[in-house]
């Protein structure tokens, strides 16, 4: 168990339980590493690394970078916005082009489903999933899995709820990979307007009472509505939806023990979860962000290692 | 070919007594020197020579660390295996004092020149001497060599150097193996 079995990391779906506890593992000597002084290592020195963001990001593409540096890795950064992509480009022929300029590694961002896999079948390169739009955004789920587990430890036969727009949620997907390959219990939450059809299939319990689903789990991952998906109404209005499914203080006293609260980023205060929540302190959210760095050092270094 | 034992337990018993008197000659009191024991196999070493020094020499205070060199090494994406790293635990200042690295077996030197890599994360130490129970000498593939050193072995390069701890469950001794 000491490689990964894939050579790229697409989606959670791909990798097996070793996998993870490979990446967790490794993940724990690179944490240790960015909280010395002097927070890089030269392990990448000779890699170099395109960020590919056809999407919005700040904490991932951040944290990507970050996690480039502190491997000495060197870095290209692109954003679709200002980029050729306008001109009419096709995504194989921009990745090639960069190739071309003797890139070892690409991180892509992407609105299509499966950008990741597309490119992976047709470009020569090591490919890290860094979300394709609704489907899949697995280093969000490692780091969640990651920091929730230093917090309750092992997640076998765990309970987890997942609560939001589980439609349009990458994070949601790969969430429910990595908690089923981990062994614990996934149930997911919403309105049922945002709640994929046939989603028991993947084995994951559908709950719309809220109260009653949070009561039944150890830790909730608070989803956001992903409006800039969304462009006919699933509910009715915002304030009904955070009628039903808001978290707020008066929600969490009310339950029968402490649950541990997450969120994957970016916030909307006042929505899916109230300030008093998200800032108190059963929420791991500023934990996640910070294992998020050791979480995709542990993955470049380790996808890294393959290339030759 | 049958491992050969080098060094039994009553003559690594010895060593290990010389050496901790060696570093109470050069350190009186370790108020000022920190021994660190490089990942993986020189831990247990360190923690020995530590207990020999408190023990027999009632030395109380002796800051020891784990120093873990992997993402140091010069030789990652050259093999097929990936490295793994191990602990690192450092849970003192190195600013200012003298750090005595300390591994079992001194080879080629290249884990020595990450681990001189490596510390350096952790301040910038006064000085750096390097303590090995074996030396491999005429075997080295960089300019470094051991402050203290346990005994020289002679060996050739498809030959391997091998200490076993009991804290390993083995007896304590030194083997050279003879790879085909």
């Amino acid at each position: 168990m000491s490689s990964l079995s894939v050579n790229h990391l697409l989606g959670i779906k791909y990798l097996n339980l070793n996998d993870l506890k490979l990446i967790f593992k490794t993940s724990d000597h690179f944490k240790e590493v960015i909280n010395r002084k002097i927070k890089k290592v030269p392990s990448l020195r000779d890699v170099t690394i395109a960020n590919l963001f056809f999407e919005n990001s700040t904490r991932t593409k951040i944290s990507f970078e970050l996690a480039q540096k502190r491997l000495s890795a060197d870095i290209v950064s692109f954003s679709s916005s200002g980029s050729s992509v306008s001109k009419g480009e096709t995504l194989i022929d921009t990745v090639n082009n960069i190739l071309s300029m003797k890139v070892d590694m690409v991180i892509i961002r992407h609105p299509s489903p499966g950008a990741s896999v597309f490119l992976s079948k047709n470009v020569e390169s090591c490919i890290i999933n860094a979300g394709d739009g609704t489907h899949e955004h697995p280093t969000q789920a490692l780091l969640d899995a990651y920091s929730l587990s230093e917090k309750i430890g092992d997640l076998n036969g765990r309970k987890i709820l997942i609560v939001g727009d589980i439609l349009h949620s990458r994070v949601a997907l790969s969430n429910i990979f990595t908690y089923q390959k981990l062994g614990a219990k996934v149930t997911v939450c919403g309105p049922k307007s945002l709640i994929p059809k046939h989603i028991e299939s993947l084995g994951v319990a559908v709950e719309t009472n809220f109260v009653k689903a949070l009561n039944q789990c150890d830790a909730v991952n608070m989803l956001r509505i992903q409006n800039e998906r969304i462009s006919e109404n699933y509910f009715p209005s915002t304030r009904e939806y955070v009628q039903q499914f808001g978290l707020n203080k008066d929600i969490l006293d009310s339950l029968d023990k402490e649950i541990i609260i997450m969120h994957p980023g970016p916030i909307n205060r006042g929505v899916e979860i109230t300030s008093e929540v998200a800032d108190s302190d059963q929420a791991i959210i500023l934990d996640q962000v910070e294992n998020g760095v050791a979480i995709r050092m542990a993955v470049m270094y380790l996808l890294a290692s393959k290339l030759y | 070919m049958k491992p050969k034992k080098i060094l039994n337990a009553n003559e690594l018993s010895t060593i290990l007594h010389r050496l901790s008197y060696q570093l109470i000659e050069d350190h009186n009191d370790f108020y000022n020197t920190v021994l660190i024991g490089i990942q993986p196999r020189g831990p247990i070493f360190a923690n020995r020579l530590r207990q020999l020094l408190i023990n027999d020499d009632k030395k109380n205070i002796i800051n020891l660390g784990f120093l873990d060199i992997t993402f140091f090494r010069d030789d990652f994406r050259r093999s097929e295996k990936t490295l793994k790293a191990s602990t690192t635990s450092i849970d003192f200042s190195i600013e200012g004092k003298t750090v005595i690295l300390i591994d079992d077996v001194l080879f080629t030197g290249r884990s020595i020149r990450a681990a001189l890599d490596a510390i350096q994360s952790y301040g910038r130490p006064k000085a750096v001497q390097l303590l090995t129970l074996i030396d491999r000498r005429f075997s080295r593939e960089l300019p470094i060599q051991p402050d203290y050193c346990g005994i020289q072995v002679d060996s050739r390069l498809n030959e391997k150097v091998k200490v076993t701890w009991n804290e390993n469950d083995e007896e304590d001794s030194v083997y050279l193996i003879k790879n085909k």
